[in-house]
């Protein structure tokens, strides 16, 4: 095992950040967790780890488990730049600079000695459930902490939407691993019987939370938007897709969100961003892959300074589309589960992809579709370039490529960025006066 | 038989290698009407269904490095690998026009997302992504697989024009059968006598399996066999090595060369898997479907696509080619990129050094043409092979 090793700090003291009520209370809920993450086996928890898209969070309250979601915990590590040195950590171990940083942050992290992101410690998971939804990696995740730290490891296979739909075959497939082998494990590893009932409850919390979700995305079609669609909508979907959904308290902070937004729509503002609010829209774009997150402020700060406001992104629909429909339904727990999963955007084909993002273009009246390119996620990124050249035939609408990565740093210029976003909002003004000239 | 023998279907095996035009391919269509050729790509796909529909299955495995890329440069950021670029590149240019279907089977997020852009940029074309389960229960797993191969019969009969029999599933199997097992002897015998069989050969032989139609790669694997024995080669004192990690992106055919000519005999790897993809003889009697889901399921290979589920198992496939070939060390060879391969890699690095074999690493791509770093690094690793062993 390789020797961490120390990273310089930034002395540079962060300018105060702008924050909502419903901002507050997520960062209440997410530092909770920690805490019960920390003191889960003192209590006589057991704790499960299980990944963002598809994943059973419903299901694992069923048996109390603590729960823990790798990919969220790299994110915020790495919005507390901690994850430069996780990464070097893994690779130092021999771990390939090639592949998903996300991976070897979770690596580094525990080679670090497993301090969660709010600095409690993160003890080892008692169950991996792997909902392998949309990204290959995530097999490879799981085999590597089970590798080196144990653990038993479920999978739940949910198969890719190749012919753009989901066959009744993939759907049957699903729930029957759920009921034959997922639920036996959980009930054998937690110690509780399986409950449907208490499925149920906690899925029509979930319908609940995922109405005033869908509330929140949607509000951005109103001029101007209410809300950012993906720097914001990050925080929007924290809690909806990670361990809170299915919980009163995920049903609580949606009707504190849709409340603050619905206000804010109704006086006619712009989003809060952590400077300020944006006071006057002048872009309105949609964005295609996740966001930065070692930088992500400043990257923020590179639209909010152009006013430019994103409607609708791709990456808030990671865990969960329910903004063209589905609901988790308590009346068939188990099938909706199943189609939960299937449905998760990284598990949708191309053509549906570039359909979805076409319909944001026309629903949400966006000026145009900026592409931002992950190094670690082929999931999202393999084939970007043609989703650019197909929305931009399709809709007339210009289309842009920027290039970072997740959570390690060595992959974000901002001086690329920046030039690249100023060119870009160059061409959307260069292209609105020519349409206005056609008019007149 | 003479060493002319060898050579000449060395030859024959190098321009079928070379001909990435597909004019054989386009004869066999030509040779009766009505014919129809479905490509596939690494890792898996059941050939057996494809050639019951009466069509040539071909295996897509890039542009190699004799295909400069241009066009699928443009699709791709310099992050992905290279076959998805070289394949898009021979699509574009009209190389692939010969194929009625593509086939794009679940090995990793790549390929997986190439199937989609492939039905985007070639409208009328078949297109399937094709899963196989992950779940390996005869109840979950494999009926989930005996209804895709259902459906992927059901497609690949409309595409032929007429139903695939349950008796012309079953002879295909046969042939494949007969297929895998000149496959598996093939691989004993290099194993055995790799001065015999060097993987510069072995490696075009099992390629034109890529192209040839399964009858007359049979013949083409035995005939090599035959005439390869029949042609005494002297026995160098090489390491014997197994190679692993190039089952999608393949490697230059100079880089095989390469890591022969620095010392080492290659006497197991993981190339072209479709060959060897079932270990053993897949039932001729029965629901051709259901025997062939049988196989997929519990006697098939091991590798970086496959769930592993059970942590102990990990790697012991591998360590067990090892020890059947009596391999001294692993050289993994993995494409840039490649997260399969390299996600793969320090799992499979543990347990060889759990059981002390020793191993090395590099990257390739399947264009790369500098080989003095490889050849220098697989000649270090033969040489520290011979000497621990001589110690």
């Amino acid at each position: 095992m390789s020797t961490p090793i120390a990273m310089p700090v930034s002395k540079k003291p962060p300018a105060p950040v702008q924050k909502e009520d419903a901002m507050l209370l997520q960062k209440e809920m997410i530092n909770s967790n920690y805490h019960d993450l920390a003191v889960a086996h003192d209590v006589g928890r057991k704790i499960s780890a299980t990944f963002v898209p598809g994943n059973l969070n419903e299901l694992l309250m069923c048996f109390n488990f603590a729960r823990s979601l790798p990919e969220t915990n790299a994110l915020q590590n790495a919005l507390r730049k901690r994850t430069g040195k996780m990464i070097m950590d893994a690779e130092r171990d021999g771990h390939s600079e090639d592949v998903c940083t996300y991976v070897k942050a979770d690596l580094g992290m525990m080679l670090g000695g497993n301090l969660g992101p709010t600095g409690e410690p993160l003890p080892k998971p008692d169950v991996l459930l792997l909902s392998y939804t949309g990204c290959f990696t995530f097999m490879k995740w799981f085999e590597l902490i089970r590798q080196k730290y144990g653990g038993e490891a479920i999978m739940l296979h949910v198969p890719y939407q190749g012919d753009g739909r989901i066959a009744p075959n993939m759907r049957d497939y699903v729930v029957k691993q759920i009921k034959d082998n997922v639920i036996p494990a959980l009930e054998r590893i937690s110690g509780v019987k399986f409950d449907i009932d208490r499925l149920r409850e906690y899925m029509r919390e979930s319908q609940k939370a995922e109405e005033n979700l869908v509330r929140v995305l949607q509000s951005a079609k109103h001029r101007p938007s209410p809300i950012d669609g993906y720097f914001g909508a990050v925080y929007y979907i924290g809690p909806m897709f990670t361990a809170f959904r299915g919980s009163p308290e995920a049903t609580r902070y949606y009707d504190v969100l849709w409340s603050e937004v619905e206000a804010r729509m109704r006086d006619g503002k712009g989003p809060i961003t952590p400077e300020g609010e944006i006071t006057e829209e002048k872009f309105r774009l949609v964005v295609e892959g996740p966001p930065n997150w070692t930088n992500f402020r400043d990257f923020w700060k590179m639209f909010s300074d152009e006013g430019a406001v994103v409607v609708a992104s791709t990456y808030s629909k990671v865990g969960g589309i329910y903004d063209f429909g589905f609901r988790h339904d308590a009346d068939r727990p188990l099938e909706s589960l199943a189609e939960y999963c299937l449905g998760c955007y990284t598990n949708l084909n191309f053509p549906q992809r570039i359909d979805m993002i076409c319909r944001y273009l026309e629903d949400y009246q966006a000026d145009g579709l900026l592409i931002n390119s992950i190094k670690s996620c082929n999931s999202f990124s393999a084939g970007q370039l043609l989703i650019m050249r197909e929305v931009e035939k399709r809709t007339g609408k210009p289309a842009a490529f920027i290039e970072s990565d997740l959570v390690d740093p060595r992959y974000f210029s901002a001086a690329n960025i920046r030039n690249r976003l100023e060119s870009y909002f160059q061409m959307i003004k260069q292209k609105r006066a020519a349409q206005a000239a056609t008019v007149h | 038989m003479t060493t002319d023998a060898v050579a000449k279907i060395i030859e024959r095996c190098q321009a079928l290698y070379e001909d990435l035009d597909f004019e054989g391919v386009k004869r066999w269509k030509a040779a009766a009407p009505g014919r129809k050729a479905v490509g596939y790509m690494p890792l898996y796909v059941p050939r057996e269904i494809i050639h019951a529909a009466g069509m040539l299955p071909v295996g897509i495995l890039g542009g190699g490095d004799q295909l400069e890329v241009i066009q699928g440069d443009a699709y791709y950021q310099s992050y992905i690998c290279r076959i998805p670029r070289s394949t898009i590149e021979l699509g574009l240019t009209g190389k692939l026009d010969c194929l009625d279907g593509m086939l794009f089977p679940s090995i990793c997020d790549v390929i997986r997302n190439l199937s989609g852009m492939w039905q985007i940029m070639f409208q009328g074309k078949y297109v399937r992504y094709f899963d196989v389960p992950q779940n390996f229960d005869d109840a979950i797993g494999g009926e989930y697989y005996v209804r895709e191969l259902q459906v992927l019969r059901e497609d690949l009969a409309k595409l032929a024009g007429a139903d695939v029999s349950d008796a012309a599933l079953r002879g295909s199997i046969a042939l494949y059968n007969e297929n895998r097992r000149a496959v598996r002897d093939l691989y004993a015998y290099r194993s055995r006598e790799p001065w015999q069989a060097p993987t510069s050969e072995v490696y075009l032989v099992l390629r034109a399996g890529m192209l040839l139609p399964v009858e007359e790669h049979t013949r083409l694997v035995r005939d090599y066999l035959a005439a390869t024995a029949a042609a005494p080669r002297p026995k160098r004192d090489n390491a014997r090595v197994a190679l692993t990690g190039a089952f999608c992106e393949q490697p230059p055919l100079a880089l095989i060369k390469s890591i022969e000519m620095a010392g080492c005999y290659i006497v197991d790897d993981d190339f072209m898997l479709v060959l060897r993809w079932l270990l053993d003889d897949v039932p001729e009697s029965g629901d051709p479907l259901h025997n062939l889901a049988q196989s997929f399921l519990h006697r098939s290979v091991s590798t970086a696509s496959k769930f592993e589920a059970r942590r102990e198992d990990k790697g012991k496939y591998l360590v067990q080619q090892v020890r059947d070939t009596a391999a001294e060390g692993v050289i993994f060879a993995a494409p840039s990129f490649c997260d399969p391969a390299l996600l793969d890699r320090p799992m499979l690095l543990e347990v060889l050094a759990q059981h002390g074999i020793p191993c090395t690493a590099f990257k390739y791509a399947e264009n790369t043409g500098q080989m003095a770093p490889i050849r220098e690094q697989a000649g270090t690793f033969a040489d520290s092979i011979k000497l621990w062993s001589a110690a």
